[in-house]
């Protein structure tokens, strides 16, 4: 299922140019500094594919996870760069996230690409002492916030009547950090630059040394609202790492807690899609109705986010979910959907706001819903699938689990909060089928002590595809995790959907999109 | 604290002053201690009572909505919780800055002394006139909009060019639509014109009375930046109308900036169920007609709010470029009411 391949620096832009031609898309760049970790794992290496890290565990090891489907594959290009000059071939010019993945692993390691069109600073936080990479080898503990790394002035738009709006970091509502520069022309934006990157947690690192069994929290809480995505991903990852595999009901009980995830989620936002627009009778109403989706979620799992349902090896259910009551909710969540599209006045704020182009779409490597609403059918589910969720188009013929993956192409806001209600619908579905044959339980396989050491897990969050790679020790605790949230391959597509919109717009697309901070900045 | 207790003095010092030219004029033949009641009555209950009938308006909305709601008291409790609290001044901004939430209560206060809320038979009902009134009113917008542009911040400078992009809409609304009521009245007078209404209802029926009626409402909802034009509840910066201009403002400062919009809300939808519906306005000197008139007074603005807040929850706020072709419809209907009154009781009269 996954391959690997070693290769050198030179050969990585043709490799990567023939896998993106054959229709992978780039769906995760790591760097490993393994001198360090070498310690514990130097020369027990023994299930690694090629075998290859006996001797020379010196330099930076760049993994390139290309991933396509279906059928499920997944291609993997290792490159070990001169541990006195770490270098690599950008792949900017072949892939946008290319670029951007280099840009991190540079702020983050130190990689200078080689022939990046837009080297800058991406992750870095600007207080940052020069030179000091946070994940390299032996940087050790963060240090007090120094100068300033140079001069990173947004780019001036000139023209008569252009005035700059400066919003953020700090906002006025309870969202997290972002800066975000418009140039304006009376009302309408000419461009936006989002700066981001407030929210540095070193995630990745907090990962290294725990064992796999404690790396699930911190997984779960990577973003908050995607307890159960950014589990799920992880825990596929230590399973093909340590090659255990997971009993069917685990992987199904699994497929019901993501699609809870993605209701809960849903439903909230298009309830604060209306507020945005002034109707906030309607998101009282969705949120009242996201408040018992809550409730029921607690009761599933005992947490009322989901924490705790996706275990490493398995899944917990405290109780399966009662058909009729999600009926009903799904009857009040259409009947909120129905009155927001009705009527007039919100259905004119959402039509051609903001709107994304589907050409525009692929080339930032859009993920989720925002891809979907602009004709892309992606979907990790169809593509990856961890569990059966059937075959074909769904027509609500009422069994087996038909995945129905709603797509709209007009890019709009409008057309994001119609794939959006319209997954509610298919995910309820799938609840409702899932929850047929499965009861409260425990269902778990030990976690072996086999396996490859390395491990990828694929999983379709709510907000779209969320990818983990993993790699552990012999001692199975974790050398390197490293989590990719779709926020990070959708928030550049903002700015684009921004192009030709109103300033008072802003807000109603931002939340169309609803990307993650905390996910977006590991 | 301290702008608040400069302002009120101007405030009655200005009604004395055309308190006393009015004497002098001799246009009332009143009792002079229940006209001077009245006057005090109307910004006593244009002060304390524009609290209250925002908190009103929130209660009605949250019920509508489902919600439990904060409480009529809420906005008394901010206004509380705001005078406590230090008041900040940015760098940089000047006089315009500091002036405004006192300009804006002061004129306000001015206006309500004026517009015959409770009687037409005031000292100061002779002043009353329909310019006067407008021109207050639009002086404390103008103040706010210098005080946004002052801070030097996008947001003010965006507020300021979005409210004086509605208020240059607005007014000549407010004017138009009154005229259509004055021309039967035969005076700018406000007062008269109310007068003469309650003694004669037919000129409310008509079609100039239902059109100018319309064209009113639709432009207090936009002055007072209700949904759909502006949303007062909004925490999101970028969409802001009003609240972009003020959003500098701390402490007492706010306080004033606050209750100088709830008052102008209390006056304007006064001012429309005095043309309106004048019945049971106190038109002579006698205390019970007093009493009675400011019964009626609030249960008047009491349903008026209740009413718009209830269409709030029905409607929502419109793109900021469709305001101008709402405001412009409302003018259309104001020309029409005009023109309506002009040929219906030119040819009677």
């Amino acid at each position: 299922m996954r391959t690997t391949y070693e290769i050198t620096p030179d050969e990585l832009p043709r490799r990567a140019a023939e896998l993106l031609s054959e229709g992978y898309r780039l769906a995760l760049v790591a760097a490993h500094p393994d001198t360090h970790g070498d310690a514990r794992g130097k020369g027990h290496r023994r299930g690694d594919r090629n075998g290859e890290r006996h001797d020379r565990p010196e330099g930076i090891r760049v993994v390139h996870l290309f991933v396509a489907g279906p059928p499920d594959t997944r291609t993997e290009l290792h490159v070990r760069l001169d541990p006195d000059r770490p270098e690599i071939p950008s792949l900017a010019e072949l892939s946008f996230p290319a670029g951007r993945f280099e840009r991190e692993t540079h702020d983050l390691f130190g990689i200078v690409p080689l022939g990046h069109p837009q080297p800058r600073r991406l992750v870095r936080h600007f207080h940052w002492p020069r030179g000091w990479y946070p994940m390299a080898p032996g940087a050790g503990e963060p240090p007090p916030f120094g100068e300033q790394e140079g001069p990173y002035p947004f780019l001036e738009v000139e023209g008569d009547g252009v005035y700059e709006i400066p919003v953020g970091p700090v906002h006025a509502g309870l969202i997290e950090p972002g800066h975000f520069r418009f140039s304006v022309v009376g009302e309408t934006v000419l461009k936006l630059k989002a700066r981001l990157w407030f929210v540095h947690k070193g995630v990745e690192k907090l990962f290294e040394g725990r064992a796999a069994t404690d790396g699930l929290p911190l997984a779960e809480r990577i973003s908050g609202d995607t307890a159960v995505g950014h589990a799920l991903a992880y825990c596929l990852a230590v399973e093909e790492a340590t090659g255990t595999e997971a009993p069917p009901e685990a992987a199904r009980a699994r497929a019901l807690l993501l699609e809870l995830e993605r209701v809960h989620n849903h439903v909230a936002d298009l309830g604060m899609l209306c507020n945005d627009v002034g109707h906030a009778v309607l998101n009282a109403q969705a949120q009242r109705v996201r408040e018992q989706l809550l409730r029921l979620n607690r009761e599933i799992t005992g947490h009322r986010l989901l924490r705790g349902g996706v275990v490493p090896g398995g899944a917990v259910l405290h109780a399966v979910p009662d058909p009729h009551r999600l009926r009903a909710l799904g009857e009040d969540i259409r009947e909120i959907t129905a009155l927001a599209l009705g009527h007039s006045t919100v259905r004119d704020r959402l039509t051609a706001t903001a709107v994304l182009k589907p050409e525009a779409a692929r080339e930032i490597g859009c993920l989720g819903y925002v891809a979907r609403a602009s004709g892309l059918a992606v979907d990790a589910r169809t593509t990856h699938p961890f569990t059966d969720y059937g075959h074909g188009h769904g027509n609500g013929d009422g069994n087996g689990a038909r995945l129905n993956v709603p797509v709209h192409t007009t890019g709009d806001v409008l057309a994001r909060f119609l794939v959006r209600a319209e997954e509610i619908d298919a995910s309820l579905a799938l609840i409702t089928h899932f929850a047929e044959d499965l009861t409260a339980g425990a269902w778990s396989a030990p976690l072996s002590g086999e396996g490859p050491r390395s491990g990828v897990g694929i999983a379709e969050g709510w907000r779209g595809t969320i990818v983990t790679r993993v790699e552990l020790a012999p001692d199975s605790t974790l050398t390197r995790v490293k989590p990719v949230d779709p926020s990070f391959f959708n928030w550049p597509a903002l700015p684009v959907a921004m192009a030709d919109t109103i300033v008072p717009d802003f807000p109603l697309a931002n939340k169309s999109f609803n990307l993650s901070y905390a996910g977006n900045d590991l | 604290m301290e702008a608040m207790s400069t302002s009120v003095p101007i405030g009655t010092a200005l009604t004395a002053g055309t308190a006393g030219t009015a004497g002098t004029a001799g246009t009332a033949g009143t009792a002079g201690a229940v006209g001077y009641a009245a006057v005090a009555a109307q910004i006593l209950v244009v002060v304390a009572g524009a609290p209250l009938l925002t908190g009103w308006m929130r209660q009605v909305r949250a019920r509508l909505e489902g919600r439990a709601g904060a409480g009529v008291l809420q906005p008394w409790r901010d206004t509380r919780k705001l005078l406590r609290k230090e008041s900040i001044t940015p760098v940089g901004t000047g006089p315009a800055f500091r002036a405004a939430p006192a300009l804006l209560v002061a004129t306000t206060v001015v206006a309500a002394a004026l517009v015959p809320l409770l009687s037409t038979d005031t000292p100061v009902s002779s002043h009353a006139d329909l310019i006067v009134v407008v021109a207050l009113i639009a002086l404390g917008t103008f103040a706010l909009a210098l005080a946004g542009l002052d801070t030097g911040t996008a947001f003010g400078g965006m507020g300021a060019s979005r409210e004086m992009t509605i208020a240059a809409l607005v007014e000549p609304t407010i004017l138009l639509s009154v005229f259509a009521l004055s021309i039967p009245a035969g005076t700018t007078n406000i007062p008269a014109i109310v007068s003469g209404a309650a003694h004669e209802p037919a000129r409310l029926a008509s079609p100039a009375g239902l059109l100018a009626a319309a064209a009113l409402a639709v432009a207090v909802i936009a002055e007072t930046g209700r949904i759909p034009v502006d949303n007062p509840s909004t925490h999101l910066e970028l969409t802001m109308i009003h609240e972009a201009m003020t959003l500098e403002y701390a402490g007492p400062d706010l306080a004033l900036v606050e209750l100088g919009a709830q008052m102008r809300l209390t006056l304007l939808l006064g001012l429309l169920s005095s043309l309106f519906a004048p019945w049971a306005i106190a038109t002579s000197g006698s205390w019970a007609a007093l009493a009675i008139a400011l019964v009626a007074f609030a249960a008047k603005v009491c349903v008026l709010a209740a009413v718009l807040a209830a269409a709030e929850v029905l409607w929502a706020k419109v793109r900021l470029f469709r305001v101008p072709e709402l405001l412009a419809g409302s003018f259309l209907l104001a020309l029409l009411a005009v023109a309506a009154s002009y040929f219906l009781n030119g040819a009677g009269s």
